[in-house]
């Protein structure tokens, strides 16, 4: 009897919309990323995460509209990534009721940003986002962090980068294997178990997941504290609430 | 109608902590509010905070807060959440080590991983977690024992006195996830972050007289 593992559904918003198809029975509009969330937390999500896709700055104004009203309706944890980049971009997501920001590409351009960001509002609300690839199978697998969606490479290696956002002081690490993201092939488990393992701070896995069992391997194989997912749930597959009674039926502790 | 003041102490998520309570109290005015008079003449008091400690203090002297906060203490319900539960200690180990206010005996310590343990157990201590009732509380009412509620956390309260103790929680050690004594209860987890079993809770503490 302990800590539960986390489901976390993941919400793809540009413009203040909800993209990607999202298939809920008696949803009046599959785009309100607001009505979204409500739904994902009828189904008993443990936390949301809003990834503001948005190209442009002017629509971050949008975004933490969408934050803001969706603050006012679901109770549990909210996340906001996408565009974070100055200690002002996370004081307005907070201010808008986001509990935590996720930083990624401003992390690698700006590495001490994390630790400001940290100092400034709690470690408690800092994820780092860790885009990553495999770039070496023999003798050792290795993977290279990559930013802008997975098209640049960084140089920097996945294990050791994401120790040093841990020592930054991150509170927490979204781990995406690129080479599994919309593959539907499920996690990468060696990636995934290589940074629990390197890291104090929890893991959310992510990237590929296409079934229930993937979301078990994440936590079983993976050693992830969380495992976050966006089309098995939007396309109405499966609900939150299946993949929980899916996980507990393998002795998985979740929160249901 | 009643008004419930939400402390402002420039950290955390005051929003959620507000848009909670409105929630349950839809027939009460939510202050999030820094002035310490409107504090004083408030019916409950609410005191959220995360982060870190020091900052936390910084705010609460700066703004001559604390006195407001002291006398809250003696006179209406007072719910302090997290760093607001923490801040009833005497002491804390954060930031080298800061004086609480000292309404709880004991002090606030750091989780510390265990060596070879077969879970990895995590610092912070992030996610859903069962609270074990180990009093009965009128905040507890209509809450299922051992319900789980959202923490995040890397400090926790140890009071010395187990009377104090209203609730624990195992992660690496059982420790005291909830307080109370007298007009006060103060909790470690998040209750507007905890679903419905929070906001039953929330509820619980609007209706509250105190006692």
């Amino acid at each position: 009897m302990g800590l539960a593992k986390r489901i976390i559904p993941c919400l793809d918003v540009d413009a203040g919309r909800v993209v990607k198809g999202v298939n809920f029975v008696n949803i009046r509009d599959a785009g309100d990323p607001v009505e979204v969330a409500r739904r994902y937390d009828e189904q008993g999500a443990d936390e949301i995460t809003f990834l503001d896709i948005t190209a442009s700055s002017d629509d971050r104004a949008t975004m933490a509209e969408v934050v803001e009203a969706a603050a006012g309706e679901v109770f549990i944890p909210l996340t906001v990534g996408g565009g974070i980049r100055e200690l002002q971009d996370i004081h307005r997501m907070l201010a808008a009721g986001a509990d935590k920001v996720s930083i990624n590409t401003a992390a690698v351009s700006r590495p001490e940003f994390v630790a400001e960001a940290s100092r400034h509002f709690g470690a408690q609300c800092i994820v780092v986002a860790i885009d990553a690839k495999q770039v070496a199978r023999e003798p050792a697998p290795a993977w290279e962090v990559f930013t802008h969606g997975g098209r640049k490479p960084t140089g920097i290696d996945a294990i050791d980068w994401a120790r040093r956002m841990a020592d930054s002081g991150a509170g927490e690490i979204l781990l995406t294997s690129m080479d599994r993201d919309g593959t539907r092939d499920g996690f990468d488990l060696a990636l995934t178990r290589c940074v629990c393992d390197a890291v104090p701070i929890p893991v959310i896995a992510s990237g590929g997941v296409g079934n229930l069992s993937h979301l078990a391997e994440g936590i079983l194989d993976g050693g992830a504290d969380a495992v976050l997912a966006a089309s098995i749930f939007h396309f109405g597959e499966f609900t939150v609430g299946e993949a929980k009674a899916f996980l507990a039926e393998r002795g998985i502790e979740v929160n249901a | 109608m009643q008004t419930i003041a939400v402390v402002d102490f420039g950290t955390g998520n005051l929003r959620s902590v507000s848009k909670a309570v409105e929630h349950v109290a839809t027939a009460a005015k939510v202050l999030v509010t820094r002035d310490a008079d409107a504090v004083r003449r408030a019916d409950r008091v609410i005191l959220p905070g995360q982060g870190a400690m020091g900052s936390w203090f910084a705010a609460m002297r700066d703004r001559g807060l604390g006195d407001a906060v002291r006398e809250a203490l003696a006179r209406v319900p007072v719910l302090g959440i997290c760093l607001g539960m923490q801040a009833m200690l005497e002491r804390s180990d954060e930031d080298g080590g800061i004086a609480g206010l000292g309404v709880i005996a004991g002090r606030v310590k750091r989780f510390v991983r265990p060596d070879g343990a077969r879970e990895s157990f995590k610092i912070p201590h992030m996610g859903w977690n069962r609270v074990r009732q180990t009093s009965r509380h009128p905040l507890w009412q209509g809450i299922e024992d051992g319900s789980r509620f959202y923490f995040v956390h890397s400090y926790y309260a140890a009071p010395t006195d187990p009377a104090d103790v209203v609730g624990t929680t195992d992660y690496i050690v059982e420790f005291a996830s909830a307080i109370a004594r007298d007009n006060l209860f103060a909790v470690q987890f998040h209750p507007e972050k905890s679903h419905a079993q929070g906001l039953a809770l929330l509820g619980n503490f609007v209706r509250w007289n105190g006692d």
